[in-house]
């Protein structure tokens, strides 16, 4: 029994320390800038920086515009799919896993190329272009992970029945979608949302290419000209990575319709009594 | 004709789908309309039911499909606009060549490395007889460390082993291991590989659990009762059965290694000349000299990626035999 296990115990205890001695060693590394003491001096000059606070605010807005978009389009497309059209359901997923295939070096320098000078749509030109253009990238990236997080909260539900019960109480369409749709693939849209945001908050190649003042070229420029702080950031980054996938995974293991917050028990009442 | 093609949408709301369905067939039959007025009713509906995909569709052609033909048609043209193959030819070149040998040296290594370490930490963490604790923890980690890849990624290496990285300062003043003068670094094709392991391994332990999990314990013990050793167990059944699945996640480690971009660059700036990088560097500045040789990499680029992941769909149907 024991030289069985002995084996399974090096390989964990080996991959375990591969997995966490490059997170302490950048942390201590990150806390080294002021020589022969250990402080946060790393952390605090890069929250010093304005053009930090620029950069990340541009993201965080570009991030959650992409979010918004991405769950606009790709919402009622896998419920009218779902309802209308199961045929064509092979077809649309394949299409939500083409950016898989698709590197974003290549799909931006399509990009460049389709919608630069003397384009139909020149959106290459101005600096609002760019910005939808940045967005849209961001979107098409996080497309195949959006696709696949709504149509499981979807398959979760039975939206045939559900959207026959609210159109036999008189629900218009848009109104099925709004108030019994959506609501049951909440914890969905917010687990996919969550993803997204994670690719797209320090994503550099797309962003760099379209020339945007946002947070993974600066992270590179950091790179290039200091010490310590690309470790700060670098721990901080893992930090945040690990809140929004443990959020995702909250988000993505809630049963349908169930809410994103328990609602309190006073209000309940209240709602009884009344 | 229009009236009663436009009748199926005007049914009351609140039929469910098989009395619509019979209403829609059953009407014009009663009224006594020849098919070809059922078959157009039939038709009408599709057509208006295919709009909800207009969004969708659009946005899809628009920013994913036309950028990329567009790039696929450049690969095919001269810069007069004619038809030519010498793109396609010049890949072969020495300097496009050598990128291409390159990314596929590194995603080939990385993935190879991801497999067996990834394989071996799996098998370790479900069949080892860890604590479920241990279990749980790795999991969790994977999903974060499969996701930190990029900037950040190079960041924490470089802080790890760069040349004042802790690990190194600590070989070199502990045990006398000076790394870079063996021969070793970051900012070489063993480093990167390296690098890529910290996302390539979690992946691999991610994507093979399933797997793993789904080696009955009844044809271990099947194999035990007819006096097969362990080696032979997992030579003869345990192997064989996880094939599939293991070439597959091999196939999908090389496809997110030779896509990888941000890491390569925030480590060694523009200078390791993998595929990404080349293109990278063409976009900015057309290193090539040759706008439609840019676009033929790219196509090469979009091929081999496209390549190993359509292996990877023949090789899961394979895989999925044994899940039922």
């Amino acid at each position: 029994m024991k030289t069985i296990r002995l084996f399974p115990t090096i390989i964990t205890v080996l991959a375990g320390l591969y997995f966490l001695v490059p997170l302490i060693a950048t942390f201590k590394f990150s806390l080294e800038m002021k020589r022969g003491e250990l402080s946060f001096a790393a952390y605090q000059s890069v929250f010093q920086s304005d053009t930090f606070v620029q950069v990340i605010g541009f993201s965080v807005v570009a991030s959650l515009v992409a979010i918004v978009l991405g769950a606009l389009l790709v919402v009622p497309t896998a419920y009218w799919v779902r309802l209308k059209l199961p045929k064509v359901r092979p077809f649309i997923e394949f299409v939500s896993i083409l950016p898989l295939v698709i590197p974003s070096v290549v799909l931006v320098f399509g990009y460049a190329r389709i919608y630069g000078t003397g384009s139909f749509l020149p959106l290459t030109m101005t600096e609002t272009g760019l910005n939808v253009l940045l967005v849209i990238g961001y979107v098409v990236l996080s497309l195949p992970y959006m696709y696949r997080a709504v149509d499981n909260g979807m398959a979760a539900i039975d939206i045939a029945t559900l959207t026959e019960a609210a159109e036999s109480l008189g629900a218009s369409r848009l109104r099925t979608i709004l108030a019994v749709v959506f609501p049951n693939v909440r914890s969905a849209i917010v687990s996919g949302a969550f993803l997204t945001f994670s690719i797209s908050l320090g994503e550099f190649v797309i962003t760099s290419l379209l020339n945007r003042p946002a947070f993974g070229p600066y992270m590179v420029q950091i790179g290039q000209d200091y010490a310590y702080q690309p470790a700060a950031l670098a721990v901080m980054a893992f930090a945040v990575t690990w809140v929004f996938m443990a959020l995702m995974e909250f988000f993505g293991s809630r049963r349908p319709g169930q809410r994103i917050f328990p609602r309190l028990r006073v209000s309940r009442f209240r709602r009884v009594g009344s | 004709m229009a009236d009663i093609a436009r009748q199926p949408d005007e049914t009351p709301a609140g039929l469910s789908a098989m009395e619509r369905a019979v209403i829609d067939t059953a009407a014009p039959v009663a009224l006594g309309l020849s098919p070809t007025a059922v078959a157009g009713a039939c038709r009408a509906r599709l057509n208006w039911a295919w709009l909800g995909l207009v969004p969708f569709v659009g946005f899809t052609l628009l920013f994913l499909v036309a950028p990329v033909f567009y790039l696929f048609h450049g690969a095919f043209t001269n810069a007069a606009g004619q038809y030519t193959l010498e793109n396609i030819v010049a890949l072969t070149g020495a300097q496009i060549g050598a990128a291409y040998w390159l990314s596929i040296r590194l995603s080939f290594v990385s993935a190879a490395i991801g497999t067996v370490t990834g394989g071996l930490l799996a098998y370790a963490l479900i069949l080892g007889g860890m604590p479920a604790w241990v279990r749980k923890a790795f999991n969790s980690f994977s999903g974060v460390a499969s996701n930190f890849a990029g900037v950040p990624l190079a960041f924490a290496f470089i802080a790890t082993i760069g040349r004042l990285g802790l690990v190194t300062l600590l070989l070199r003043d502990a045990f006398g291991i000076n790394l870079y003068a063996s021969g070793f670094s970051l900012f070489s094709f063993w480093g990167l590989a390296l690098t890529y392991l910290y996302f390539q391994l979690p992946l691999m332990v991610l994507m093979i659990t399933p797997s793993m999990e789904g080696l009955r314990p009844e044809w271990r013990e099947a194999a035990e009762i007819l006096g097969a050793s362990r080696g032979q167990y997992w030579r003869m059944v345990g192997l064989p059965v996880l094939a599939p699945s293991v070439i597959g996640c091999f196939l999908l480690l090389f496809t997110n290694a030779f896509g990888t971009l941000a890491t390569v660059f925030a480590l060694t700036g523009s200078n390791f000349s993998v595929v990404p990088i080349v293109l990278y560097n063409q976009i900015r500045g057309n290193v090539l000299y040759n706008p439609n040789l840019g676009y033929a990499l790219a196509l090469g680029m979009v091929l081999i990626m496209a390549f190993s992941n359509t292996l990877y769909f023949l090789v899961r149907s394979r895989a999925e035999r044994w899940r039922k």
